[in-house]
């Protein structure tokens, strides 16, 4: 790498509102999604699951329904492609539910068992249902509860670090004026995007051809090349719109299926899941539990910080909800204690959505921080403030920026937390009872490698090339706006193309670190690409291209904690009588480095922020511990926010500057938003009602058995089988 | 999916007669829930037979002073409608609190009465259901039931029956009149649904192929002065978890007539006999509001994961029957 990026001479791209480039074309319908792009001779592929949560395949029908209309194939374990599953990709090991067909066994309800293709998808639809499959049954658990047999601390990985401790906790604890006990629960949660994950594989040319809705083409291309033993350049993946992906757009069974259908066909195949499918085969959030002991002085000040964390995993795969990890960053103690345990049962692995970890962590971390603001006395932003670290509380190293507090003060300004009587239970209006509450947020700003070409055309426009993935978030736009700047033009002369795995390898659009990491391709190799012109002389047809590879830069970052923060603020109203709690506002304020484009980061944040108001009091899919199986996996049974649930939504940010920061002090903003909304509305609903609840999501049914409960009898708030 | 036939009809005695022809056929009305368990597999019908350009669409006042709705009619025009809205606002707000515009611009008032409980166990066909699959059992008792019965369930099914707009016909003592190859027939409305028993999935005494033709409201004072309420898990788009339909006439401080119905609470809209009885001829007061909210649900018999209902439900007559008793003037009731 000969360039340094260093800051950018702008132009004023970064840092104004753009509307998405691709915004036209989404609103006329002239955006075309995975499941839409036409090809011809298209054959339909039907994935068929277990009903079974584990057992072994005894038969698969497949002569009757082989003969119904239309049918092409039916794959299974008995005839389906050989593939390799044991490889480690650029986010490690994959998830084995996507090497589908590959054993007899079955792990979970939902597992794929086959594929039924035929020229249509209403026939392939009608004949995978007519399917019979035929299990050998075995007893399965699926009952997730506090310290169940069976939990475990995993082993650190590269993504993992399962315990931190320091100081001695029980002494600290002992020796505090005032402790905080408590146990959290939060539920099974799904990432539901609104686009269901679709896929169309086929062979052109002896190459690979997948269109695909995904968080990263070239990820996904390198483990489709891993899966079936092919040479990665011979396969090409492009995901150019993608409706929603929160973090379960990886490989999934329907981009290995439409492949081994492809393959065994030899004509185009798409395979697209049903919502129901959505809901055992691409990942969700672990429920948790969650123990949080906080030891303070009188005055607040933490002597001892515990926060354990037990999250569900799959029998084949493990994946780890780090819900206490938050501890390790938002606040030091003398002694410091976070774990992240695991308990292997007969359920789908989970996997990253919005926030892992922070989100389900944040809410037991910062309602407890109320719970120990209210037995101390505090104001909870003093409290927060009298406990800010000045390096990392578990690692000791420099923070690249911090401004919590600046957040809370802007926050506490903007939302009158002034005027706040701190007493519960005094306010109302009507049948309503009225609260506030607040909760701290953070969030990793991390950065991986990531390559970018940038060309300049012969008629004065510039094309960027890159292998991101626009989500729904307006990456393509922010993407603009930071190429436009690094090459001092103007945004409508820069033409930046996304998601094509034939641009070269990239970071994923996950874990908040999409923007920073292609950011900094884009401006190196816009660096690079000005050097060249400099230089001087005309540009050829085919243009003058620069490319650029950030591994080098990456590595040579000094050790530093960098993450995004904010202050969350919610008023809630409370029908103890009925049990409804609505939310009337939220604020959140962020600092989360230079904001790129304003318009759609606080589309963004906004939307991060409703998601925590449906974590907090909607969202939880029900596991019916006789099949297995979920009960209501659709969007009529799951419940999350609708319209009328969100009310006004405010989200801005404070300045963040990040001193010598080589991106421009460019952060991630993907996961903040949802990060302590349902800890502020949980402490909102105690400010209302004078009661804890420390289950989620809070439904009518625990507002109303905690109103008709003793105050002591705390017990009866979770016997509406809040982990059954 | 599978197959069917669609066939549209313009006079009731051909929708009747093809009804007749072919069992396996379902009359379509907006097709709001018989779509979904077509998806679902739960309903697999041979023919649908489409009711709705049916001359059953008209909403007109009786010789007697009361209201006869036609079966075709939508959700959005029953609840607009003048009669209604001032004449049975309950009904009114039941109808507004149900699904969402688009829906209700489908939905009939016929399909209303006889769509399905939204039971997770029912709609799905991996699942047993003694509803769908009469013997095979129910494992709502056992597992999930938080929105399930409390009030006239059996061990052979607790699920609830979803309308919104059936809690409050319960309370207006609707009368259903329908049309068979035999010709025409009524049922009053707490006639029209089947208790439990050992039979789940006999949910209506509609004979056969019976198809509904309209609903008559008989003349009632009292419903002028009317109220719905409904709780739900979110503010929209989802069905109640419990809800009350009451109308109150009061004079002096005392009841002189009271109709009370609940909903998410049995496999029918539950019409409240038992508080009525309570209430008539006694005091307008939050006591008497209790003792015969009480009485009423001193039948009930929650699951372990739904006992809230029972103070939900408390709550919720005590509070509508209160807002009730303090409206002054029937008349400057309004829809909301």
């Amino acid at each position: 790498m000969t360039t340094t990026t260093g800051t950018p001479v702008t132009t004023g791209a970064v840092g104004t509102a753009h509307s998405r480039v691709e915004g036209r074309d989404k609103v006329t319908g002239a955006a075309r999604y995975a499941g839409e792009i036409p090809f011809a001779d298209l054959a339909h592929g039907w994935m068929v699951a277990s009903t079974v949560a584990r057992g072994r395949i005894l038969a698969v029908e497949d002569a009757p329904v082989l003969a119904m209309p239309g049918v092409l194939a039916v794959l299974h374990h008995g005839n389906a492609p050989r593939v390799d599953a044991e490889f480690i990709g650029q986010l490690g090991q994959p998830d084995p539910v996507m090497a589908a067909f590959q054993h007899d066994r079955v792990p979970f309800v939902g597992w794929p068992v086959a594929l039924v293709v035929a020229e249509t998808s209403e026939q392939a639809r009608e004949a995978a249902e007519a399917l019979v499959v035929r299990y050998d049954t075995e007893p399965h658990d699926v009952a997730f509860y506090p310290d169940r047999p069976g939990t475990y601390l995993p082993e650190n990985t590269p993504m993992l670090t399962a315990e931190t401790a320091k100081g001695d906790l029980e002494a600290e604890l002992a020796a505090s004026a005032v402790v905080v006990d408590a146990r959290y629960t939060t539920p099974e949660e799904h990432h539901s995007s609104m686009e269901p994950h679709a896929a169309t594989a086929r062979w052109e040319g002896g190459r690979l051809e997948v269109h695909d809705s995904n968080q990263g083409s070239k990820w996904v291309a390198d483990e489709l090349a891993a899966l079936f033993s092919l040479d990665p350049a011979s396969v090409r993946v492009r995901s150019e719109h993608v409706g929603g992906a929160f973090g379960s757009k990886g490989v999934r069974p329907h981009q290995v299926l439409a492949v081994m259908a492809a393959t065994v066909l030899d004509r185009p195949v798409r395979v697209v899941l049903t919502r129901h499918q959505m809901f055992s085969v691409v990942g969700y959030r672990s429920p948790t539990v969650q123990r949080v002991r906080l030891g303070a002085d009188a005055d607040g000040r933490l002597r001892g910080l515990d926060h354990q964390s037990q999250s569900v995993t799959s029998t084949v795969f493990e994946f780890v909800e780090q819900s206490a990890s938050i501890a390790r960053i938002l606040y030091g103690a003398d002694a410091h204690h976070t774990v992240n345990r695991v308990v292997p049962l007969d359920v789908p692995t989970p996997t990253w959505m919005r926030a892992p970890g922070e989100a389900p962590g944040s809410f037991a971390l910062e309602s407890a921080m109320d719970e120990l603001a209210e037995k101390c006395g505090m104001d909870p932003i003093a409290l927060r403030a009298r406990n800010e670290p000045g390096a990392g509380p578990v690692s000791g190293l420099p923070f690249s920026s911090r401004n919590l507090n600046a957040c809370f003060q802007e926050g506490a300004r903007r939302f009158g937390w002034a005027d706040r009587d701190p007493r519960p239970g005094l306010r109302s209006e009507g049948r309503w009872l009225l609260g506030t509450g607040t909760a701290a947020a953070t969030y990793p700003s991390g950065v991986a490698p990531s390559t970018a070409a940038v060309t300049a055309e012969a008629d004065g426009t510039y094309t960027v090339r890159i292998t991101a993935a626009d989500v729904g978030t307006g990456a393509r736009t922010a993407l603009t706006q930071i190429a436009a700047d690094a090459l001092s033009v103007a945004a409508e002369r820069v033409r930046v193309r996304i998601a094509d795995s034939d641009f070269g390898p990239a970071m994923v659009a996950g874990g908040s670190t999409g923007t920073r990491s292609w950011a900094w391709a884009v401006m190196a190799a816009a660096g690079e690409l000005r050097e060249q012109l400099a230089l001087g002389g005309d540009v050829p047809p085919q243009g003058i291209t620069a490319r650029s590879n950030t591994a080098e830069l990456v590595g040579s970052l000094p050790p530093k904690e960098r993450h995004s923060f904010g202050a969350q603020f919610a008023e809630v109203a409370v029908d103890v009588s009925s049990g409804e709690v609505r939310v009337r506002r939220l604020l959140g304020i962020f600092a989360a480095g230079r904001i790129v484009n304003p318009l759609t980061a606080r589309s963004q944040l906004v939307g991060g922020m409703t998601w925590g108001l449906s974590m907090a009091l909607h969202e939880e899919a029900i596991r019916d511990q006789m099949s297995g199986g979920h009960i209501g996996a659709d969007l009529a049974g799951y419940h999350f926010a609708a319209n009328a649930d969100v009310p006004l939504i405010e989200a801005d940010w404070v300045d963040d500057p990040v001193p010598d920061d080589p991106v421009g002090g460019i952060k991630g903003i993907g996961e903040i938003g949802i990060v302590g909304v349902a800890a502020a509305i949980a402490n909102a609903v105690w400010h209302a009602t004078g009661v804890r609840h420390r289950d989620l999501p809070i439904r009518p049914a625990r507002v109303l058995l905690a109103a008709s409960a003793r105050p002591s009898d705390e017990q009866a708030a979770s016997e509406d089988g809040s982990l059954a | 999916m599978r197959e069917f036939g669609y066939q549209r009809v313009h006079d009731v005695p051909g929708a009747v007669a093809l009804r007749g022809e072919e069992p396996a056929a379902r009359y379509l009305g907006g097709g709001t829930n018989l779509v979904d368990l077509m998806k679902a597999g739960v309903e697999r019908p041979a023919l649908l037979i489409d009711i709705r350009e049916l001359p059953l669409d008209r909403i007109e006042a009786t010789a007697s002073g009361g209201l006869h709705i036609g079966a075709t009619v939508t959700n959005s025009d029953l609840a607009a409608h003048p009669r209604v809205r001032f004449g049975y606002p309950a009904l009114t707000q039941a109808v507004l609190a149900g699904a969402s515009g688009q829906l209700r611009n489908m939905a009939t008032v016929g399909g209303n009465l006889l769509q399905r409980t939204r039971c997770g166990y029912f709609t799905d066909t991996a699942l047993p259901c003694n509803k769908r699959s009469p013997g095979s059992g129910c494992p709502a008792v056992a597992g999930e039931h938080h929105n399930h019965a409390i009030l006239g369930a059996t061990e052979h099914c607790v699920a609830v029956h979803p309308s919104d707009m059936g809690v409050a016909l319960a309370a207006l003592d609707a009368v259903v009149s329908y049309e068979t190859a035999d010709g025409p027939g009524e049922l009053a409305f707490t006639d029209f649904y089947l208790p439990v028993g050992d039979t789940p999935h006999r949910e209506t005494a509609l004979p056969g192929g019976a198809l509904i033709t309209g609903i008559t409201l008989p003349p009632a004072p009292v419903a002028a002065n009317s109220r719905y309420r409904k709780v739900r898990e979110r503010a929209s788009y989802a069905f109640a978890i419990g809800s009350v339909a009451a109308a109150l006439e009061v004079r002096d401080g005392v009841v002189r007539d009271a109709r009370l119905a609940l909903g998410a609470v049995a496999s029918r809209p539950w019409r409240a006999r038992t508080a009525e009885r309570a209430l008539i001829g006694g005091p307008a007061s939050a006591e008497a509001f209790e003792a015969a909210a009480d009485a009423e649900l001193a039948a009930a018999e929650p699951l372990p994961h739904n006992r809230y209902k029972v103070a939900l439900m408390r709550n919720l007559v005590v509070a509508v029957l209160t807002e009730l008793a303090e409206q002054a003037d029937p008349a400057e009731e309004t829809v909301r």
